[in-house]
């Protein structure tokens, strides 16, 4: 029998993980020396970060959607069946089905989900654009608004650690254009006490927010929302009033990780640099399942993808590890409707954000498009 | 019985030490500990003022050469 590596998870690590392995190993693959699957929950692959533009009437659904099938390599077997038990003891997982999967490797690409439930009346009151309905629900609300008091509020933990202040300017200069520009407010909350977790950024964000009249509370976590006062409550004690409530969700890993043991709130311990889960030397994490304490971002997956891909190749081939990851996280950051910039780091350099451009903003908008280029493993 | 988690924050920029403190305090159980390593020396500074503000115990904040070490306890 040959090598058996499964996959979690048909988001973009596991796909990205998956295609990879295939190129490098077609001849394995022929022969029967290796076999690969992939665990999908779903037969539809979603471009997430083109949830951004969904409010904004600015996203045609059907170009965030591709087959599953048609973006994996023909030779990775695609399975739409869920896990429901992880059993790394004994090197095998439950599907939904009830059937059973063996594996030699296993790589936990599972992602992470919204958890507005955990804050009473978040999912009543606000509204968010981290799935498809619900940034359909806001590009409703947006098309009818007509001026009020706008909360975009943050929490944490949450994926793309950018998209709030992306939200934020790209809501501006929405209402301004228009032709509301007296008639709102808004105002940012964020957890800690600066404007971003990332210092640049928020450095950045200041005068920004400042020149565009946008409020701010800092040290801001949410306790509670009343969606008859329209009110959203801190547990550091503040309350704000609202007439539009926009929130970035707390989030947390898929249920499966929970059950089967394997982490708190869904994220599976992993060691920062070999992406092994902490206790295991034939299972590997990625993306926003791991609980490394960086950013919970589609760049960090495809990176962290890019080392478990020549990591696991060398492995079955040559029996030999070939290098660690590196902590590297790209984000472009759109600073409105026609300008961006981005921002780069690792676990030894610092981000360094530039000025804004255009030239940033059209790459982004190119990058919306080379998304499954990155998908199929070409990028 | 408490219990104490740490998060070895060191040398990573986003999210950052504090708000990997905000998210672990959310998982805990009231009376656990979480404590915090930390190489950005801002978190010597947020991190006991958040705490306070919030109405959680800060139980120990240590300078070692290269990181701190900032131990909060969950009051509510």
């Amino acid at each position: 029998m040959g090598t058996r590596i499964l996959i979690l998870g048909s988001g973009l690590g596991g796909t990205i993980v998956a295609n990879g392995l295939a190129r490098r190993m077609p001849g394995e693959l022929r022969s029967g020396d290796v076999t690969i699957t992939v665990l999908g929950a779903t037969p539809k692959h979603l471009y997430q970060p083109g949830l951004l533009y969904v409010p904004f009437g600015r996203a045609r659904e059907q170009e965030l959607f591709r087959d599953e099938r048609t973006i994996l390599d023909r030779r990775i077997n695609l399975q739409i069946d869920p896990a429901v038990h992880i059993d790394v003891a004994n090197n095998r997982v439950t599907g939904k089905s009830g059937r059973t999967y063996d594996y030699d490797y296993l790589v936990i690409a599972t992602g992470s989900r919204l958890a507005t439930d955990s804050i009473p009346g978040l999912k009543e009151g606000a509204h968010q654009f981290y799935d498809l309905d619900g940034a359909r629900k806001l590009r409703d609300a947006l098309q009818s608004f007509e001026g009020g008091k706008i909360v975009l509020n943050v929490n944490a933990p949450h994926k793309c650690p950018v998209a709030p202040v992306e939200m934020t300017l790209m809501l501006d200069e929405h209402l301004r254009n228009r032709g509301l520009a007296d008639k709102f407010e808004i105002t940012y909350t964020y957890p800690i006490g600066r404007l971003h977790s990332l210092e640049p950024v928020a450095q950045w964000a200041v005068p920004e927010f400042e020149r565009r009249g946008i409020k701010t509370q800092i040290f801001f976590n949410t306790a509670s929302v009343d969606p008859e006062k329209r009110t959203i409550t801190s547990e550091e004690g503040d309350t704000l009033p609202y007439d539009l409530l926009i929130t970035i969700p707390p989030h947390r890993g898929v249920q499966v990780i929970e059950d089967s043991g394997l982490g708190k709130m869904g994220w599976v311990p992993t060691n920062p640099k070999t992406l092994k889960r902490e206790g295991s030397d034939n299972v590997f994490v990625i993306g926003d399942t791991t609980s490394i304490p960086i950013s919970k971002a589609g760049s960090t997956a495809h990176f962290e993808a890019d080392t478990v891909i020549e990591n696991l190749t060398l492995l079955v081939q040559e029996g030999r590890w070939s290098r660690d990851y590196d902590g590297k996280v790209f984000c472009f950051i759109e600073t409105g409707m026609n300008s961006g910039t981005y921002v780069w780091f690792n676990y030894s350099t610092p981000p360094k954000p530039t000025p804004p451009t255009q030239m940033v903003h059209w790459f982004k908008l190119a990058y919306n498009r080379m998304y499954w280029l990155s998908a199929c493993g070409l990028l | 019985m408490s219990n104490r988690q740490t998060i070895d924050a060191r040398n990573t920029f986003c999210p950052g030490p504090m708000m990997e403190l905000i998210a672990a305090l959310k998982q805990s159980e009231i009376g656990d500990e979480v404590e915090v390593l930390s190489s950005d020396k801002g978190s010597a500074n947020d991190i006991p003022a958040w705490t306070k503000k919030v109405g959680h115990q800060l139980v120990s904040s240590e300078e070692h050469a290269d990181h701190w070490a900032i131990v909060v306890k969950k009051m509510k």
